[in-house]
């Protein structure tokens, strides 16, 4: 029994193995692993909560489930950018933590093989802490995000200091 | 708490009710004597004896065993004992509750249950010997049983038995298990245990059941062998051992007395017939039950539900309140003429309000477990300190939601050690200034609208109002220059609720060491309640604990800032009003206040506090709301009311953790989120 269901997640994971699932935020195309994400939605009205960081919007209603939303943008300090209709949130869950990333647009499932896969290259020794590696399709470049520094601890200390 | 499997965890529960009934009936019997609970305290331990040999809880079962020996010699011989040898027992058998205590705490935080019981057991058996050498048996036949049945094998409720001949038709029977059965030996031992109810057991094999592996080895060759009388037909008791778990086949067969005879020479073991000694005591308790003390204990048909899916349960609750009122109030209705769906809403607003109070019901625990608890805490605390004390405990049958009972236990205790050891004197001093020998402590609970009081009484000498503005002049809580007639005595004695605050000279065992009463008034903070103490010197001191009923569901104002909404809980809501520009009053810092019927409010601009960008910054535009908590008010300044209604509360995602000024976050009628605010927190912010 237990076996059969260790093989089922086996598969489950194997199926979820090397496919990224891609978006824009501004000219950039950035791409996080596909086992994290829970659910795609539209943008809805966000509840302001005060103190927080900007990039923190504030929580939505999500059936019931109140979840905080991040916007990417904001998170790499670009400009911020009026929502529109191809405004998405990208709901994703890391150990138990469900937040919704606020994108200009998501565009498409990938499948990027390992070997497609190269580290970041060192520019002024600084590596951008939030790129966990580039992906290579066909000419194209994806960024491929490190969820877990996205929302990492550094920043939640912060969130706790708050309190 | 760990997760335990289901069986530990439902030993641990059961043995933690029986202790705790147990600990009950002790104090009553110190004071009333033990002729009305013997049987009571009896049956408690060998229930508790035979659940922990079950579980293979040596060390438990050991204790029980000895306590259980005890009770027995009473129930049979009834000896009158000085009052020297009663505290005596009860000290010895409180001794062994607290052992069982600590496994079972070890158990339950998935630890090993190590604890050695020897020393206790042997004091357990001396003082039985010792009570046995002073009161010598009455009844001569019944003698020579104690003394073996003391010596009978640790997990059977031994009794030798003196009866002479069989008064039932004798049988054999082979219990074989199937083969994938799994602790064959605690399976037999469950055989045994289920079927003495039924016959009694004469003689088994193997001996040895649990733990045995020789046993194991018999058990799963040829299956266990009893022989016993019954007098019950072949087919019944074919059918009762069948009914247990893993049981493959049974043979049953009538043998010849004198079989019997030789059978029973090696060892003849009654199982005791815990069911008859049930309705005895039941009986008892029935005949005493005039007493109040029966009349509030006594058992209820229930069942034992796990608090996870209360909470469950709670949650779907509150989404459907949430739910009906989408429906009901959907935005799309607005203007039509719809009669018929309006009586059917309101029928479904009557139900699902109704669903939702008596979920809020069953969460509902009265606290009388808790209160009980004390008994035994200022009974031990007033041979400690040697204080005459009395404890009396009014409203016990209060309820209040569970959460909060497991948060009050600790600060409870911590209130009435510190009114035993601070509060009253030592009986000389008593004596001297004329006050009734016994020290009285009052725990009381009662309702006052949507909160729970719970005081703590004492007559003892009452706070030092002095001592306590020095030592907080000290510590620079009180500037140096501030005159001591302008504090009023609730403020001084709210010190004492600081971190580090006790005046207490002396460190003893029991409290003084200064970290007491800010953790009281932390965990009730945490609960959303508060502390407030009165105290008259030489009268004694009244500490209220001032705790909401339930945490989940609130009645709420909800505010509109700008965009943003916000919920108010009704209870800390003085009143609404609009100002006029000209009662507003700002100092040079442009701190902005309001007098109130000569009383002078700080104004808190929740568009600014929480900078929410809104059109309406003029006072006469929006509106005013004066909350109170703690005694300190503010008047709060939003845009428009938006309306009263019952929310659910709901904590804010991990993610952001706690934010100032706000408790939570819920969801309104139309799906939208609105923040509840922390009143407590925004009147303390601009109080100090």
């Amino acid at each position: 029994m237990s076996e059969a269901i260790d093989r089922i997640t086996d598969l489950e994971e194997d199926t979820q193995k090397g496919k990224f699932l891609t978006f824009v935020v501004g000219q950039e195309v950035y791409g996080i692993e596909i086992k994290f994400v829970t659910e795609i939605i539209g943008i809805q009205s966000i509840t302001e909560v005060p103190e927080l960081p900007n990039y923190i919007r504030g929580i939505i209603n999500l059936r019931g489930k109140i979840i905080p939303v991040m916007d990417v943008r904001l998170r790499f300090k670009k400009e911020f950018l009026e929502y529109n209709d191809r405004t998405c949130i990208i709901v994703i869950d890391i150990d138990g933590v469900s937040i919704g990333l606020i994108v200009d647009s998501v565009a498409e499932v990938l499948v990027i093989p390992d070997e497609d896969i190269v580290p970041p290259p060192h520019v002024n020794k600084v590596q951008n802490r939030y790129i966990k590696a580039i992906g290579k399709v066909g000419a194209d470049i994806k960024l491929l995000l490190d969820c877990q520094q996205l929302l990492s601890e550094e920043e939640l200390e912060v969130l706790n200091d708050l309190g | 708490m760990a997760q335990l499997e289901p069986m530990l965890e439902l030993f641990v529960f059961e043995t933690n009710q029986l202790i705790g009934e147990l600990e009950e009936k002790l104090l009553v019997s110190e004071q009333e004597g033990f002729t009305n609970s013997i049987n009571e305290i009896f049956r408690i331990m060998h229930t508790i004896k035979g659940s922990a040999a079950m579980m293979l809880f040596n060390n438990i079962a050991d204790v029980a065993h000895s306590v259980e020996d005890v009770f027995f010699y009473f129930r049979e011989e009834h000896p009158e004992l000085t009052a020297d040898e009663n505290s005596k027992l009860i000290d010895l058998v409180l001794e062994a509750v607290d052992f069982i205590k600590m496994e079972i705490a070890k158990i339950e935080e998935g630890q090993e249950s190590n604890g050695n019981a020897g020393t206790l057991n042997q004091s357990l058996s001396r003082f039985l010997e010792e009570l046995q050498v002073k009161h010598p048996p009455q009844n001569q036949t019944k003698a020579p049983k104690k003394k073996e049945s003391q010596k009978m094998s640790h997990n059977l409720t031994a009794q030798v038995s003196t009866k002479e001949e069989p008064v039932s038709a004798s049988f054999q029977a082979q219990v074989l298990f199937s083969t994938d059965c799994d602790c064959i030996d605690l399976r037999a031992f469950a055989v045994l245990n289920n079927f003495k109810n039924r016959a009694t057991i004469i003689s088994y094999s193997p001996q040895e059941l649990i733990d045995n592996d020789d046993s194991i080895a018999i058990l799963k060759e040829s299956g266990l062998n009893i022989i016993f009388d019954s007098a019950l037909t072949i087919e019944q008791l074919e059918e009762t051992l069948l009914n247990n778990a893993f049981v493959k086949e049974v043979r049953i067969g009538p043998i010849a007395a004198s079989e019997v005879a030789v059978q029973s020479v090696t060892k003849e073991i009654i199982l005791d017939d815990s069911e008859v000694k049930l309705n005895e005591s039941e009986a008892k308790q029935q005949s005493s039950s005039n007493s109040t003390e029966n009349a509030l204990t006594a058992k209820q048909s229930m069942i034992s539900v796990s608090v996870n899916k209360l909470d469950v349960l709670m949650d779907l609750v509150g989404e459907l309140v949430i739910a009906e009122a989408m429906v009901t109030r959907n935005p799309e209705l607005d203007g039509l003429v719809l009669d018929n769906f309006h009586k059917a809403a309101q029928q479904l607003r009557k139900i699902t309000n109704e669903l939702q109070d008596v979920v809020m019901s069953i969460r509902m625990v009265p606290l009388t477990q808790t209160f009980q608890k004390m008994n035994r805490i200022v009974r031990d605390m007033s041979r400690k300190l040697n204080k005459k004390v009395k404890l009396e405990i009014v409203g016990e049958e209060t309820e209040v939601d569970k959460n909060i009972i497991e948060h009050i236990s600790d600060p409870l205790m911590h209130l009435i050690r510190n009114s035993m050891d601070h509060g009253l004197e030592s009986n000389e001093e008593r004596k001297q200034k004329g006050k009734p020998e016994y020290g009285q402590i009052t725990l009381e609970a009662k309702n006052a609208g949507g909160d729970v009081l719970i005081l703590v009484k004492d007559d003892g000498r009452g706070l030092d109002r002095e001592k306590i503005l020095k030592k907080a002049r000290a510590n620079g809580l009180v500037a140096k220059d501030k005159d001591a007639s302008e504090i009023s005595d609730r403020e001084v004695y709210s010190y004492i609720l600081l971190p580090g605050f006790s005046t207490k000279e002396e460190v003893s065992e029991f409290s003084g060491r200064g970290v007491g009463m800010d953790v009281v008034a932390k965990s009730i903070e945490k609960i959303g309640g508060t502390v407030i103490i009165d105290s008259t010197p030489e009268v004694g001191t009244v500490i209220t604990l001032k705790i909401p009923l339930t945490l989940a569901i609130i009645d709420g104002m909800t505010v509109r800032v700008g965009n943003s909404q916000y919920t108010v809980p009704t209870t800390s809501i003085r009143e609404s009003f609009r100002m006029r520009p000209e009662d507003l009053i700002a100092d040079p810092d442009g701190n902005e206040m309001i007098l109130i019927r000569g009383k002078c409010y700080p104004i808190v601009r929740l568009h600014e506090r929480f900078q929410v960008k809104t059109d309406i910054d003029q006072v006469d535009q929006g509106i005013v709301m004066m909350v109170e908590s703690n005694d300190k008010g503010v008047c709060l300044f939003a845009d428009e009311l938006l309306g009263e209604q019952q929310v659910v509360v709901k904590a804010l995602p991990n993610y952001i953790k706690k934010i100032k000024g706000i408790a939570g976050c819920t969801l309104l009628g139309n799906g939208s989120i609105s923040l509840i605010l922390d009143v407590a927190n925004l009147c303390n912010e601009l109080a100090s």
